[in-house]
């Protein structure tokens, strides 16, 4: 049985004192281990930005990758051997901003990853510009004047676009994240998880009193996660109300499931050798 | 009488089977045992527009197309006009009596005209308009002398339908074209025929479809892919064969994603390629150095044409290989093969995945329209066998007896070996930030050094794998012509017109670009009287990395840029005025 230290590399995390990031590295951690997955089990797949930074701490099989590109990476590896936990993590920039056509597109294959988006409202990693999910009027490094455009909605792109699991986590509540990154990773298909993490140090105005004051659990209004129009509902209501816990949950196959592949799924262990093509040249004769 | 030598071509609006009766015609002369090479010309449209695809028929083996054009098969005005000028002074011309008018006063002397109801016979035996250029098909193997019966059984067994209606239908009109052409001409002063002569199962195939039986035979185990022209075939041929050989094979919703997922998946320790076109690479060009910096085998394929997502789309060009060499942020190792011909492309493929994994280095593999699209009849003997080599990966058992597993460690070749997700043993972190040699983020500049060396030590490393420059026809030469890719064919066929000139010339193909092979390139031309590059670009990109890597400046540039390959004509008479 692995613990939180297994999981836990030796190169100190590089956060600001009080950063929400804090709070997802060990309920993320806490999922793991609760789930009894090793470290050699999990692949994670890194965005860039501050949450991604988190590559060098977490122990498993990390990769950093590029800006917005933690996806398709992340779909490639499950492809490639089905028998990996893997875990996409990346911040609201690098997810939604560059990386949001594989954001849209991997949820509509419902491939069996899980997807941790660390949505501090804000670029902090490069000091504090705009994000897609910055609040309009927010005051940033790029929008001095206050933000003009509306900000992006993650659950109800994630629902309209066929993700299978669409939650909302906070990173000051870690055993309620902690539960959902564990049902995230233990649903078949892709799930998604809008984390709401604070910025302590550029992010003034989405402080944890903001978020104190909009939150809100489902369970605490008995929310029916298969009910996909409520699910709807609950991710576009506009009375500034941030809901917690799973919207939205539905069994669905899998891309590994459609792809059939069957006995002739490409395994990383058979051995290559030459393949033999001589009987599908015959049609070129 | 010529036997066995001729061009045919055929012209005639996109979307009227322009390039499958070519390719039904070259596939025909295959058959009899002679050897073909195909050239089609269109425009990026589905309807409209003019589409034309030549063959160029031979009984020896041919590398290019030939003209000038011995019969011409015009469904349209348009294909006439544009293409009487490729004519030769006796040839034929097959054409639409109906909508085609011949100018009297413009054909050659000596050109023989048969004009074919085509739209009456097919309307007559109950087929479709689209079905013109089977008549038109049956028609030209009756002016070359073929069996009625040979006609019949190649449309059997060429037809991508299984639909015997549609078959029948075809064998019907095709039998009409053929039949007609008998009743209505003499073809007894037509001064060219086909005989057939003996066919050791030869194969017919485009530089798309090698490609992918190079990657097929290598054991490519997933695939993702964006359309693009020229490209996009890879990805058809890929997807249909996808199931029978195991291989997980993506259409993805960018060329960055799809560059991403061979990544991820090659990581994984599956073999991956992406395949694209100029425009497509250039959005793959940050992961380029992604792959480079992570250490994680990546194969792409880099099929040219000119221009962004418009340009040229559906034409041909050597304008990328500058980009390709030098594409992406920092430095880097990487290595570009650019196979010549289609046979290349079979055997270039597996050396490109096993230049991957063996030094976890991305390869880049550089072709083009013409060479993409371009079928060629090959002899199956020239697939050579292989040996697939996936360089250094760490098994729990190895794991066990390190203390201390360092994805990047320091080695004297600079490939450090891997161990692959899920591995007990060899965790790690694969790392875009520069790292130390676990793989954690490290500033430091003595590690970024000793990393960046490390990185580069790998071209020493795989200098005994990578191929040297092809010399073809001899040692001793007036001039010696030197190009990459695609060109190789229209040079060999080069080599022989100069000779009947009376000119020797000798071809140095370079097939690995980056590194690049400097000594062995210098110790041929040193040798060599005169020097032409021949490339298909404005400004002569292989001449410009030939004297950055050499010193060495060729004495003539032959560049052409019009979208057009090089003609086997007009390449030898610029060479001949150079001498």
């Amino acid at each position: 049985m692995s613990t939180q230290k297994d999981f836990t590399t030796s190169y100190s995390p590089t956060w600001c004192p009080g950063c929400g990031n804090f709070g997802i590295f060990p309920a993320t951690k806490m999922a793991m281990v609760e789930l009894g997955l090793e470290p050699h089990q999990v692949v994670m797949v890194f965005d860039i930005g501050c949450s991604s930074n988190g590559a060098n701490f977490f122990r498993v099989y990390s990769f950093h990758g590029i800006h917005g590109r933690a996806l398709p990476v992340a779909e490639g590896i499950k492809l490639a051997n089905p028998e990996l936990t893997v875990l996409a993590d990346a911040g609201d920039g690098g997810g939604f901003g560059e990386g949001i056509s594989h954001f849209i597109h991997t949820a509509r294959t419902n491939i069996d990853i899980t997807y941790l988006v660390h949505d501090n409202h804000l670029y902090s990693l490069t000091t504090g510009q705009t994000s897609p999910t910055s609040g309009r009027g927010l005051k940033t490094k790029t929008a001095p004047a206050g933000v003009i455009d509306r900000p992006f909605n993650p659950l109800a792109s994630a629902l309209i676009n066929g993700a299978t699991f669409v939650a909302q986590g906070f990173s000051s509540d870690i055993p309620h994240l902690a539960e959902l990154i564990k049902k995230a990773i233990q649903h078949r298909g892709f799930a998604f998880i809008n984390i709401l993490q604070l910025c302590v140090t550029f992010n003034k105005f989405n402080d944890q009193n903001w978020y104190k004051s909009r939150i809100y659990k489902l369970e605490d209004i008995n929310h029916d996660s298969s009910d996909y129009n409520r699910a709807i509902a609950v991710a576009i209501r506009e009375d500034n109300k941030l809901p917690l816990g799973v919207l939205y949950q539905v069994e669905k196959p899998t891309l590994l499931d459609e792809l059939n592949l069957a006995d002739k799924r490409p395994s990383i262990k058979q051995p290559l050798t030459e393949v033999d093509i001589s009987k599908s040249l015959e049609k070129y004769t | 009488m010529l036997v066995n030598n001729f061009s045919w071509k055929i012209g005639g609006e996109a979307g009227y089977g322009i390039k499958s009766i070519g390719a039904l015609l070259a596939k025909s002369m295959m058959r009899l045992g002679l050897f073909v090479f195909t050239y089609d010309e269109y425009p990026s449209l589905i309807r409209g527009g003019h589409n034309a695809f030549e063959v160029a028929v031979s009984s020896e083996p041919v590398h290019a197309p030939k003209r000038p054009i011995n019969i011409l098969v015009a469904l349209d005005q348009t294909s006439l006009d544009q293409h009487l000028c490729e004519l030769a002074d006796d040839a034929a011309i097959i054409y639409n009596a109906k909508t085609v008018k011949v100018p009297s006063a413009f054909i050659p002397k000596k050109a023989k005209l048969f004009p074919l109801p085509l739209q009456e016979i097919v309307s007559k035996l109950g087929g479709e308009k689209i079905m013109n250029n089977t008549v038109a098909w049956g028609a030209t193997m009756a002016l070359l002398d073929v069996d009625l019966d040979f006609v019949k059984t190649m449309i059997e067994s060429s037809f991508e339908t299984k639909d015997p209606k549609i078959i029948l239908q075809n064998i019907k009109v095709a039998s009409e074209g053929f039949e007609y052409l008998r009743r209505s001409f003499s073809i007894k002063d037509f001064g060219y025929k086909v005989e057939k002569k003996e066919n050791p199962g030869r194969m017919l195939m485009t530089g798309n479809e090698a490609i992918v039986w190079g990657a097929i035979r290598a054991g490519c185990q997933m695939y993702a892919g964006y359309p693009m022209t020229p490209s996009t075939s890879i990805l058809h041929t890929m997807v249909i064969n996808a199931d029978e050989y195991g291989i997980i094979c993506r259409q993805t919703e960018d060329e960055i994603s799809a560059v991403n997922m061979a990544i991820g998946a090659g990581y994984a320790g599956l073999r991956s390629m992406t395949a694209t076109s100029g425009g497509g690479f250039a959005l793959m060009a940050e992961s380029l150095g992604l792959a480079a910096i992570l250490e994680v085998p990546l194969v792409i394929v880099e099929a040219m044409r000119p221009g962004p997502s418009t340009g040229l789309p559906t034409w041909s060009g050597q304008g990328d290989l500058r980009f390709v060499l030098g594409a992406s942020q920092d430095e880097f190792p990487r290595f570009v093969l650019a196979p010549g011909d289609v046979e290349q492309c079979l055997n270039f493929l597996p050396l490109a995945f096993n230049l991957a994994e063996k030094y976890q280095t991305p390869v880049v593999v550089i072709t083009d329209k013409y060479l993409a699209e371009s079928y060629k009849s090959i002899d199956k003997a020239s697939i050579k066998t292989i040996k697939i080599e996936r360089g250094e990966v760490l098994g729990e058992d190895e794991l066990a007896k390190i203390k201390e597993y360092k994805r990047y460690a320091f080695t004297e070749s600079g490939v450090s070996p891997r161990s692959l997700p899920g591995t007990k043993g060899g965790l790690h972190l694969v790392n875009s930030d520069e790292h130390d040699e676990f793989g954690f983020s490290d500033e430091n500049s003595e590690t970024r050094v000793r990393m960046m060396d490390k990185r580069f030590r790998k071209i020493e490393s795989a200098k005994q794998d990578l191929p040297l420059p092809i010399l073809e026809g001899g040692s001793h030469a007036d001039i010696t012509l030197v190009g990459w890719g695609s060109t190789r064919g229209v040079i060999l066929e080069t080599l022989k017109s100069l000779e009947n000139h009376g000119i020797r010339a000798n071809f140095l193909q370079i097939v690995c670009l980056s590194p690049f092979p400097r000594e062995a390139v210098i110790n041929v031309l040193k040798k060599s009287k005169k020097i032409a590059i021949v490339e298909n670009n404005k400004t002569g990109q292989l001449a410009g990395w030939l004297k950055e890597n050499t010193g060495l400046d060729p004495n003539y540039k032959v560049l052409k840029y019009d979208g057009r390959p090089f003609f086997i004509e007009e390449l030898t008479e610029t060479i001949k005025e150079f001498l």
